[in-house]
């Protein structure tokens, strides 16, 4: 059973990460996950748990995941855009758990966009 | 929606937008009765008596205020479609109480799913809110409150990975030790 100890642990853990960040001053990815109604019956929930879950797993630090409502494409929701500064904003549409994993190793990790996944993609 | 754990996450949007600064969310089961009461109450700006009533129309909603649209029509449809109810009250400046029982002895009858997802996904992404989310299963209970949490966390932020991974783990393992599952 989860236990009060473990998050404690969590914290200690989080502390050290988060001081490691002020130091080497990594600027900011940011995640949005569109959670709207048309969001959520597509299927955004799974998709931001994927996020949240390959973020925890490699330890990114400086990477957070943040949702946003309807954004008026409700046809290819689940929508997720990675917004990085100085780079252009990155649209991926009709999004799944396994796609999201595959844009935090690709996009985040090694910084190659995933064309085939955007909104650009989907709209030709 | 494919699970009531998804309306749960919708209507409580809504508190969100509203402003509200605790929401409250509950599951009730009682076996004997076969009803699932699923109440989301909040602390946020709440609406006036026509707001109240437009909310209910979809047709009505989803052309003027995009902020409310099919989320409670929805809602109320999942529970009313079993033989349940659905009750929607609200005070300006008070708050607002979404409660919908479900007969879980209704083949239309929406799987809870899961509310471990719902309420770690509300937390993770609206860390300047206190929740309390509580299940009760013929009288037996548990509770994650924030407020809690976010004392023992000390400055680390709810919507730390590792602890959305925790909080998660500790709903599914309380729902299932309360279902008699497999717990340790």
């Amino acid at each position: 059973m989860k236990t009060i100890e473990e998050l404690m642990a969590i914290r200690e853990n989080a502390k050290k990460k988060m001081s490691v960040r002020e130091d080497t001053g990594d600027e900011n990815v940011r995640i949005v996950v569109g959670m709207a109604t048309c969001g959520i019956a597509a299927g955004a929930r799974p998709v931001l748990n994927a996020f949240v879950d390959e973020i925890a797993k490699r330890e990114l630090k400086g990477v957070t995941v943040s949702q946003t409502g309807c954004i008026g494409m409700c046809q290819y929701e689940p929508i997720v855009e990675v917004l990085e500064p100085g780079k252009e904003k990155v649209t991926y549409v009709k999004m799944t758990a396994e796609k999201a994993v595959k844009v935090v190793n690709d996009h985040i990790v090694n910084g190659n966009p995933i064309v085939d996944f955007t909104v650009g993609a989907a709209t030709k | 929606m494919r699970e009531l754990s998804l309306n749960v996450l919708d209507i409580a949007q809504n508190s969100i937008t509203a402003g509200a600064a605790l929401i409250r969310i509950e599951v009730l089961e009682n076996t004997v009765a076969h009803t699932l009461t699923i109440g989301i109450y909040d602390d946020g700006c709440g609406m006036t008596e026509e707001q109240l009533e437009s909310v209910l129309d979809p047709f009505f909603t989803t052309r003027t205020t995009r902020k409310v649209g099919m989320g409670i029509p929805l809602f109320k449809m999942a529970a009313e479609q079993t033989g349940g109810s659905f009750t929607i009250s609200s005070k300006v400046g008070i708050g607002t109480n979404v409660q919908a029982v479900f007969k879980t002895d209704s083949v239309d009858f929406t799987p809870v799913g899961d509310m471990a997802s719902t309420v770690a996904t509300l937390i993770s992404m609206n860390t300047d809110r206190e929740f309390l989310y509580r299940r009760v299963l013929d009288g037996k209970d548990f509770v994650l409150d924030t407020a809690e949490i976010r004392e023992i966390l000390g400055g680390v932020p709810l919507s730390e990975p590792a602890v959305v991974q925790w909080m998660r783990a500790f709903i599914n393992e309380n729902t299932e030790a309360l279902y008699g599952g497999v717990s340790q």
